[in-house]
């Protein structure tokens, strides 16, 4: 056991540092959700990209710089350590970037993955649907063979659709196969947002802005070459990485340290501290660095060939909970001020989507308990 | 960078826990709280010749010279097994702060306590040790051992402790506590798992309204988050066994008994009413957490060294 980095991580950590301390915008910038914002993080993804920092995990070919996972996650610690811009391609380089790795052709790993890592190209994620929440596999969108044109015809309507406001491209599962059941006849496809057919209604969320949005789908025609692995095994492909988005990478395991270390800096310049906030900042700090800890020990696992599997929905419930107790310990220190909207009020409302998104902690509860404790099922039709 | 355990110490811990899985250390703890301590003797011995009592002293000592992660290991099968007797303070606190023959013995395997006021005011199992010491303010004497004080935990025995002579050679008690508090941690830590792992195995067998309550979903989500809190305390309990500060000890006992004390509560409503009698094992663990919480500093103590660390960071 040891927490100790090499001469090489440490070189590159020191490089990251540095280069971010120099670079990172002294104002933050406008948010994502805003057409000048999202134009503005886009730039911020390319000036990243030029330096082999956007997706330092891939490979150079793909603007990486084929980093190993512990300097991936040296990488995200630094980068929130320097207070950087939110990652306005997380959608594409986060979640679906290993499933075009897995299970994309080479073909399609040229053409997406290069436009994704320099921010041009922005993806966002289609899961759910009105009827389909945190039951997934209801989900209703239909693909409709088309042999003469050689693809498929999508119908239906996607919502809660992140970055899909301003995004150019989105993936997300349809029911190629009526017949058959919840998880088969399934398929992943990828499509243009500006494609014929696709009515992209944007959405307010809690903050007044538009980070989701709904997709209405009218006979929407998609290529073969735009579908992610093969027909009919949507699930399987989706599920393949649906730890990496509970777990590792949907919140970056450098956030919550310094999320904590803010926390603690807001603390020390109050000048006197609310009686109970100092129980908030503590326990704060302990999870945030539990759950550094967590990752690093998550790393060493997948570094000797491990998996992740099940371990990411116990992850996921415990950084949603501590990001939410997090920004209201700010709002608690910050007394009468805390009303004012500002970074703490938009941290908070963003934190109170964490324990939804991804699949609810509900959802991720139920996981824990049967696949890890080995818990029964309930009987069908209970749930 | 590698933040799991070697071969050479997941090898240890399965070796403890064969050894404490055949022994029957519950009978031992039930004899030990009922004044019969033969059981627990005989168990201490085979222990200590497994090296336990001897790991954090140095090898020039007589000891192994190993370091505070195998004690953390160690302790977490003590905890995991509710193996009575005074481990916190032999294999911690007094292998770290004695030396010369004292430190030599505690290496060979004799049972000592020590009583450090006002965090820890009574010596655990005085009247089973063959050593007894008090710490004072930097320092150390040996113990005379007095009236006996009853503890939440009948597995528990303490005793009030006033100064006899100095100790003529001391080691590092401050670092001994710290090593006290990293194990009382660590057999929280063993706790909570093993009152999970019985609280499942309860739930998927006991049935109502016809059909196991481990399939309700009142029931599993308690339980995942017990797995949930233990998961991320046991990473502040290995972190602080390889940096053991202040800060990160006191970190990893909050943590630890958070996770364990949330295992004893839930652990103790899913099993509904047969937990809540003496004659269930499960009650061995839950008084035990209750004294272990407040044991070498309670939350609120070790919150406030936390709190300390992150206020006078510039």
């Amino acid at each position: 056991m040891d927490l100790t980095m090499s001469p090489a991580e440490l070189a590159f950590q020191a490089e990251v540092r540095q280069w971010l301390a120099a670079n990172v915008p002294d104002e933050p910038l406008p948010s994502m959700d805003t057409a000048a914002g999202f134009a503005a993080h886009q730039e911020w993804e390319a000036r990243l990209a030029r330096e082999g920092l956007s997706v330092v995990s891939w490979p150079r070919k793909y603007h990486g710089r084929e980093a190993s996972l512990i300097e991936w996650v040296i990488f995200e610690e630094e980068y929130y350590r320097a207070g950087a811009p939110g990652r306005v391609s997380q959608n594409g380089i986060f979640l679906l970037a290993p499933i075009i790795f897995d299970h994309g052709t080479p073909e399609q790993q040229d053409r997406f993955l290069p436009s994704m890592a320099t921010g041009e190209q922005v993806w966002a994620q289609a899961w759910s649907e009105p009827e389909a929440g945190s039951d997934l596999a209801s989900l209703r969108s239909t693909a409709r063979r088309d042999d003469e044109r050689g693809g498929w015809v999508l119908n239906g309507q996607k919502t809660w659709s992140s970055r899909a406001a301003y995004a150019h491209w989105g993936f997300g599962l349809f029911r190629s196969d009526p017949e058959a059941a919840r998880h088969a006849g399934l398929t992943y496809f990828l499509f243009p947002l500006d494609a014929t057919g696709i009515t992209v209604r944007p959405i307010a969320q809690l903050d007044g802005e538009a980070g989701f949005a709904e997709l209405f789908f009218d006979d929407v025609f998609v290529p073969d070459e735009d579908v992610l692995g093969a027909p009919g095994d949507g699930w399987r492909v989706a599920m393949s990485t649906a730890g990496n988005e509970r777990g590792l990478s949907l919140r970056s395991p450098g956030r919550f340290c310094a999320a904590a270390d803010r926390l603690a800096e807001l603390y020390r310049s109050t000048p006197e501290p609310p009686v109970g906030t100092e129980r908030g900042l503590v326990d704060a700090w302990i999870r945030a660095q539990a759950y550094r800890l967590y990752t690093w020990g998550t790393v060493s696992r997948l570094a000797d060939g491990g998996e992740m599997g099940a371990a990411g929905s116990v992850n996921k419930v415990f950084w949603s909970e501590l990001d939410v107790a997090l920004h209201e310990t700010a709002l608690d220190l910050l007394g009468p001020e805390a009303e004012v909207a500002g970074p703490w009020t938009d941290g908070y409302l963003f934190s109170l989507s964490g324990p939804i998104y991804a699949g609810t902690n509900e959802i991720q509860r139920n996981i824990v308990a049967e696949r890890i404790l080995g818990l029964p099922r309930e009987p069908k039709g209970t749930r | 960078m590698r933040f799991e355990l070697t071969e050479d110490q997941r090898d240890f811990a399965e070796s403890l826990d064969s050894y404490l899985s055949a022994a029957d250390p519950i009978a031992a703890a039930r004899s030990w709280a009922a004044g019969d301590p033969d059981p627990g003797r005989t168990m201490w011995r085979r222990l200590a010749e497994q090296g336990v009592p001897a790991l954090l002293v140095p090898e020039d000592s007589g000891g192994a010279g190993a370091t505070p992660v195998e004690l953390v290991i160690a302790m977490e099968a003590i905890g995991f097994h509710a193996v009575p007797g005074p481990w916190v303070e032999s294999a911690g606190y007094l292998a770290r702060a004695l030396a010369g023959p004292e430190l030599e013995a505690i290496a060979e395997g004799a049972m000592a306590t020590v009583a450090a006021p006002p965090v820890t005011p009574y010596a655990l199992d005085a009247e089973q040790a063959e050593r007894v010491y008090l710490a004072t303010d930097g320092g150390l004497t040996s113990g005379t051992v007095g009236a006996a004080v009853a503890s939440v935990d009948r597995t528990r025995h303490l005793h009030r402790v006033t100064a006899g002579s100095a100790v003529d050679q001391v080691g590092d008690p401050a670092a001994g506590f710290e090593m006290a508090v990293l194990a009382t941690a660590a057999q929280l830590m063993g706790a909570g798992e093993r009152m999970l792992r019985d609280s499942v195995d309860y739930v998927k067998q006991r049935r109502q309204f016809g059909r196991e309550i481990g399939s309700y979903q009142a029931i599993k989500h308690q339980l995942a988050d017990v797995r949930i809190g233990l998961d991320f305390a046991r990473p502040l309990l290995y972190g602080a066994a390889l940096d053991p500060n202040a800060r990160d000890v006191s970190a990893a006992k909050v943590a630890c008994g958070d996770a364990a004390y949330r295992a004893s509560r839930v652990g103790l409503q899913v099993h509904g009413a047969i937990g809540y009698t003496m004659e269930f094992d499960l009650s061995l663990w839950i008084t035990k957490v209750r004294a272990l919480a407040g044991a070498w500093g309670t939350a609120a103590f070790h919150r406030n060294r936390v709190l300390t660390a992150l206020t006078e960071v510039g």
